[in-house]
C-alpha cells in the first residue's frame, strides 16, 4: 500500500532523468540534448526537463558531482570544492603548461578556424608548425579539411577545447574588438618610426 | 502599384524595371552604365502621380534598389589583391604593418583571455577518455533456405580438378635420338634439308635436333651448307 503511494508521487520524468543520469556517467565527452534523446529514445523536450531536474540535484554545494552545460552539451564533472583532492589524484596533461605561442595559436584557431598553418604564421609573424603540432597532440585542435586554393591542412578547435576552457560553445568567446586596447599608442610609435626614416 | 512594371527611360535602358533586372542579372547590361539615381527619381515621380503612399511598393522598391546598388558597388571596386609587403611604398607599408600589428595584438589579447579563463577553470576536474565505439547496428538476415546453403557447400566441397603443369614443364628429347635419326636418313639418302626434316617438331625438339646437327658436324660425320642467312640448311654425308 505504501509503495503504491510512492509510485503516485513520482515525477513522470524521473525515470527518464535516471536514464539520462546513467548516460552522462558513461559518456567520455559532453552529450548534446539530441544525443541523449536518441540514446534514451525519448523526446528532446522531455530530456531537457530531465536535465533541469538533474541540474538542481547535481550542483555546487549540494553534490560532489556537478552537472554542467559545456561544449554544446551536458557533462558531469567534479565539484570545485574537491579540486585540490582531485589534483592529488590525477594529472591534467591537456591544459598543463600551455606556452604563450600555443595560446596565441589556439586563439587564432578558435576565432578564425578552420584556418591553415600559413595563415596562422602570417598573423603571428613566425612559423606555427610546432605550436600547431602541440595543440593537435593535446587534442585541443584537429584537422578540418584542406584549403581550397593552396591545399594546406586547415585546423579548428575540438569539443575538448570548449570543455577544458569551460565554454558552452565558440560563440561564448568575447568579441575580438572588445578585447583589443585602443591602437593610439601603436600608431604613435609607428608614426615616430616613419618620421625618423623620412628625416 | 507594381514595382516591377515601373517604366524607366534611362540613358542606357528603356523599358520596365523587371526587364532591367533580368538583363543585369544575365550580364547583358553593364550595371556600371545604369544610373541608379534616375531609377529612384522615376519611382518617386510615379509615387507622386498616384498621390498616396503605397508602403508595400516602397518596401519592395527599397529592397530591389538596395540589391542593385550593392551589385553595382561590388562591380565598381575590383576585388582586393594581396600586395607583397616588399612591393609597397613606405607609407603603405607602414599602414599595412600597423594593420598586421593591430590584428596580432587582438589575437594576443584573445590568448590572454584564454589564459585567464584556463586559470579560473583550473578547479574544474572532469573525466577524460577515448571515445568508446558506438554499438554496431544489428542487421537481421532475411529468411534463408537450408537447401540453398547445402547446395552452396556442395559446390565448395567438390574435388577441384588437378592443376595442369603443362605450361611449366619442358621435356627435352635426348640429343642421341636425333643423332641416330639423322645418321639413318643420311645412310638412306646421302643428304637432306634440315628445315624440312624438323618442320613437324615442336620448338624444343627443333632446338635439340639442331644441337644433334652441330654434334655430327663436330665429329666430322657431316657437312653443312647454307646459301645465305635464313636460307634452308642442307646436310650431307661427309664421306661422300
Amino acid at each position: 500500500m505504501e509503495q503504491r503511494n510512492l509510485r503516485l508521487l513520482e515525477n513522470p520524468v524521473d525515470r527518464l532523468a535516471r536514464t539520462v543520469e546513467a548516460l552522462l556517467v558513461i559518456a567520455p565527452a559532453a552529450l548534446s540534448v539530441q544525443e541523449l534523446a536518441s540514446a534514451a529514445e525519448d523526446e528532446p523536450e522531455r530530456v531537457e526537463t530531465a536535465l533541469g531536474l538533474l541540474s538542481s540535484r547535481y550542483r555546487e554545494g549540494r553534490s560532489g558531482i556537478v552537472l554542467e552545460q559545456v561544449a554544446g552539451g551536458y557533462a558531469f564533472r567534479a565539484a570545485r570544492e574537491a579540486a585540490e583532492a582531485c589534483a592529488r589524484l590525477v594529472e591534467r596533461p591537456v591544459q598543463r603548461g600551455l606556452s604563450q605561442p600555443a595560446l596565441e595559436t589556439l586563439a587564432i584557431v578558435a576565432y578564425l578556424g578552420p584556418v591553415s598553418r600559413p595563415e596562422i604564421a602570417r598573423i603571428r609573424g613566425v612559423a606555427a608548425d610546432s605550436a600547431v603540432a602541440g595543440l593537435v597532440e593535446r587534442g585541443l585542435i584537429a584537422e578540418a579539411g584542406r584549403d581550397q586554393e593552396g591545399g594546406a591542412i586547415r585546423y579548428e578547435t575540438t569539443p575538448l577545447f570548449e570543455r577544458v576552457f569551460g565554454l558552452t560553445g565558440l560563440s561564448e568567446l568575447p568579441r575580438l574588438d572588445d578585447l583589443a586596447e585602443d591602437d593610439e599608442g601603436l600608431r604613435r610609435r609607428l608614426e615616430e618610426v616613419a618620421g625618423r626614416r623620412g628625416a | 502599384m507594381i514595382v516591377r512594371e515601373l517604366e524607366l527611360d534611362l540613358d542606357a535602358f528603356e523599358g520596365p524595371f523587371d526587364l532591367l533586372l533580368t538583363l543585369v542579372l544575365r550580364e547583358e547590361l553593364e550595371l556600371a552604365e545604369v544610373d541608379v539615381a534616375e531609377i529612384v527619381l522615376a519611382f518617386c515621380e510615379r509615387l507622386e502621380e498616384r498621390g498616396r503612399l503605397d508602403l508595400d511598393a516602397c518596401g519592395e522598391f527599397l529592397v530591389l534598389v538596395a540589391a542593385l546598388l550593392e551589385l553595382k558597388a561590388r562591380g565598381l571596386f575590383p576585388e582586393e589583391e594581396e600586395v607583397p609587403f616588399e612591393d609597397l611604398d613606405p607609407d603603405d607599408a607602414a599602414g599595412e604593418l600597423a594593420e598586421r600589428l593591430a590584428q596580432y595584438r587582438r589575437f594576443r589579447a584573445a590568448a590572454g583571455w584564454l589564459e585567464e579563463k584556463l586559470d579560473t577553470e583550473s578547479d574544474r576536474y572532469f573525466r577524460l577518455g577515448p571515445a568508446p565505439l558506438a554499438p554496431v547496428p544489428e542487421r537481421p538476415l532475411a529468411p534463408q533456405q537450408p537447401e540453398s546453403l547445402a547446395a552452396a557447400l556442395r559446390a565448395l566441397a567438390a574435388e577441384p580438378p588437378a592443376p595442369s603443369l603443362r605450361h611449366i614443364t619442358l621435356t627435352f628429347p635426348p640429343v642421341s635420338l636425333f643423332l641416330e635419326r639423322f645418321r639413318a636418313v643420311l645412310r638412306r639418302r646421302g643428304r637432306f634439308v634440315f628445315d624440312q626434316e624438323v618442320k613437324a617438331l615442336t620448338r624444343v625438339e627443333q632446338a635439340v635436333a639442331f644441337l644433334a646437327l652441330l654434334e655430327l658436324r663436330k665429329a666430322g660425320e657431316i657437312a653443312i651448307g647454307q646459301a645465305a642467312p635464313f636460307e634452308e640448311i642442307t646436310v650431307w654425308n661427309n664421306a661422300t
